[in-house]
């Protein structure tokens, strides 16, 4: 069982810069062909500073993180046996190629289920730009499944 | 039911049980998935390395549940503005398998004021082929 100590654990903080790079790589990779979220031009055209952040990439931005498997190492949960169970945005303000964005990570709950065959990890993130405005906020539910 | 295709949403011009234009992909691939653990940073290799999705007892490597998400996104900022989302979640409900063809849906729910603002509250899918449903869930966006 997952030690439910780590209820309330924060992670540290840490910067990723935007890259209008791979944000392009990720429209090729989603078939995203909106010019905002590829053409600078026509970003700026839009009146944005550049590149638009779409809607789940912030998700792959937390990725980032020096550590991406640091809380999967901290509460010794095995790759093979998780699975994605929710994700969730809320929207604060958009972000684009050239931010950079900080990400506070923390675990928010562990929970299980059918007598400890599931167990849940709720991980709660906060995204806040260069200028300290708030960007948006993630939760993340990941499932381990025991049995 | 209508299907609204306007690019100047109003929220009064819109009611419950409007339907958002479905998104329709084409069959998952491989190659799909590669794009996808490149470009999203994702490189769980449950995703695009056969030998270990058998490892791990599954019959062979499936769709990252956030590009079924990234998909259902390009759904909404399709329809809506992206300024208008003000927040969006799904529950994985399903494995998305390579070959299947995923259609994206949605539909408004409920229409809503918070603090002077209008909002609706819309309903999202994503299903297969065979009608399985994937990718529940919900965004709310703002509109004038």
């Amino acid at each position: 069982m997952i030690d439910r100590r780590f209820i309330g654990h924060a992670l540290p903080a840490f910067d990723v810069r935007v890259e209008a790079g791979r944000l392009r790589f990720f429209a090729k990779a989603t078939g995203q062909t909106d010019p905002l979220y590829v053409d600078e031009e026509a970003a700026r055209a839009a009146g944005l500073p550049g590149l638009l952040v779409p809607p789940t990439f912030l998700f792959c931005l937390e990725m980032d993180a020096p550590d991406p498997a640091a809380i999967r190492n901290l509460l010794g949960m095995d790759y093979r046996r998780l699975l994605h169970g929710e994700q969730q945005f809320t929207y604060h303000a958009p972000a684009h190629a050239g931010d950079t964005l900080r990400f506070e990570q923390r675990i928010e709950d562990i929970y299980d289920k059918k007598g400890g065959a599931l167990e849940f990890v709720v991980r709660r993130t906060q995204v806040r730009n260069q200028r300290d405005a708030r960007v948006a906020e993630l939760r993340a539910v990941t499932v381990l499944r025991n049995a | 039911m209508t299907s609204t295709t306007s690019h100047i949403l109003r929220f009064a011009d819109l009611q419950v049980g409007d339907t958002l234009p479905a998104l329709e992909l084409e069959p998952v691939s491989r190659l799909m998935l590669a794009l996808y653990c490149g470009a999203s940073g994702d490189h769980n290799p449950i995703h695009v390395d056969i030998d270990f999705a058998r490892s791990a007892g599954q019959a062979d490597v499936f769709a990252h549940g956030m590009l079924s998400m990234a998909w259902l996104g390009r759904l909404l900022t399709n329809w809506a503005p992206p300024s208008a989302l003000r927040s969006y979640g799904v529950r994985f409900a399903a494995i998305t398998h390579v070959g299947d063809r995923v259609r994206c849906e949605g539909r408004v729910a409920e229409k809503f004021e918070v603090g002077g603002e209008r909002r609706m509250r819309l309903e999202l899918s994503t299903i297969d082929q065979n009608g399985q449903v994937k990718l529940t869930g919900d965004a709310v966006v703002a509109l004038p």
